[in-house]
């Protein structure tokens, strides 16, 4: 039950100390492992310009934070970030199912290409030097030449 | 035919170029680029809202969503960009608008 995986982002005033986010850090874990969660993985990507003003502020500190666990824990989370006056913005996104849809297509069309080549009577997998040589020429973006919004 | 000008999918830089010059000034709409899903033609399985560099491209200056008939996005990933988009503006990468 307690497998799924979700993203948590969220945003502190750009004036936060290391301290303050560590602090906001300590209650999320607090909540995770009371609720028989984990945390994977927790990046912090330091201030960055916000695209928009939030609570008077132009910038923020963004933390991002992989937890496993239930959606039931998820839902105190949420209401913990709601409460904190600390954090500006947040967000939850569930994230393993769609990792999974990723992986399957991946290996299916790898699977489909080695397929196709063995056929040919190739290697399974692209040799160097084989093929055409990418057209730098074509790599520009003029995708939206014509754009009119 | 059913490809438009029925040129092998506008890769044809040289072809593009001969037909061009008779015709150009009148109506340059007959010589247009065939359009190509990004993410189909670069395989791209992952349109992530955390990805602000692949998003970027698809939200112009006003801040929308850039539609399918101008950027050749195919549908499925379309739907994707469209979630990605929404994401990203929850969290302050990408402007709700801007004018």
């Amino acid at each position: 039950m307690a497998n799924r995986q979700y993203e948590l982002v969220y945003i502190l005033p750009p004036d936060s100390t290391e301290q303050q986010v560590a602090e906001v850090h300590e209650q999320l874990e607090g909540v995770v492992s009371r609720l028989n969660g984990t945390i994977d993985k927790t990046e912090n990507w330091g201030r960055k310009r916000l695209a928009y003003e939030i609570a008077h502020h132009k910038e923020g500190v963004y933390v991002l934070d992989v937890i496993s666990g239930g959606g039931e824990l998820m839902k105190e989370v949420d209401r913990r970030f709601r409460v904190l006056d600390q954090v500006i913005r947040h967000m939850i996104v569930r994230v393993d199912e769609e990792r999974k849809v990723v992986e399957r297509t991946r290996t299916k069309r790898q699977a489909e290409s080695e397929r196709r080549r063995v056929k040919r009577g190739l290697p399974p997998v692209r040799q160097p030097g084989e093929g055409r040589a990418t057209d730098l020429d074509d790599m520009d973006d003029d995708h939206f030449d014509q754009a009119e919004v | 035919m059913a490809f438009g000008q029925g040129r092998s999918g506008g890769r044809g830089r040289s072809g593009d170029k001969k037909g061009g010059d008779k015709a150009q000034g009148q109506r340059r709409t007959l010589f247009r680029r065939r359009k190509v899903c990004k993410f189909c033609a670069d395989k791209i399985d992952d349109i992530n809202y955390k990805d602000v560099k692949l998003i970027g491209p698809f939200v112009p200056e006003r801040g929308k969503v850039l539609p399918r008939r101008i950027s050749g996005t195919c549908a499925m990933h379309q739907r994707k960009l469209q979630t990605a988009i929404k994401r990203a503006r929850q969290i302050a990468l990408i402007p709700y608008v801007t004018d």
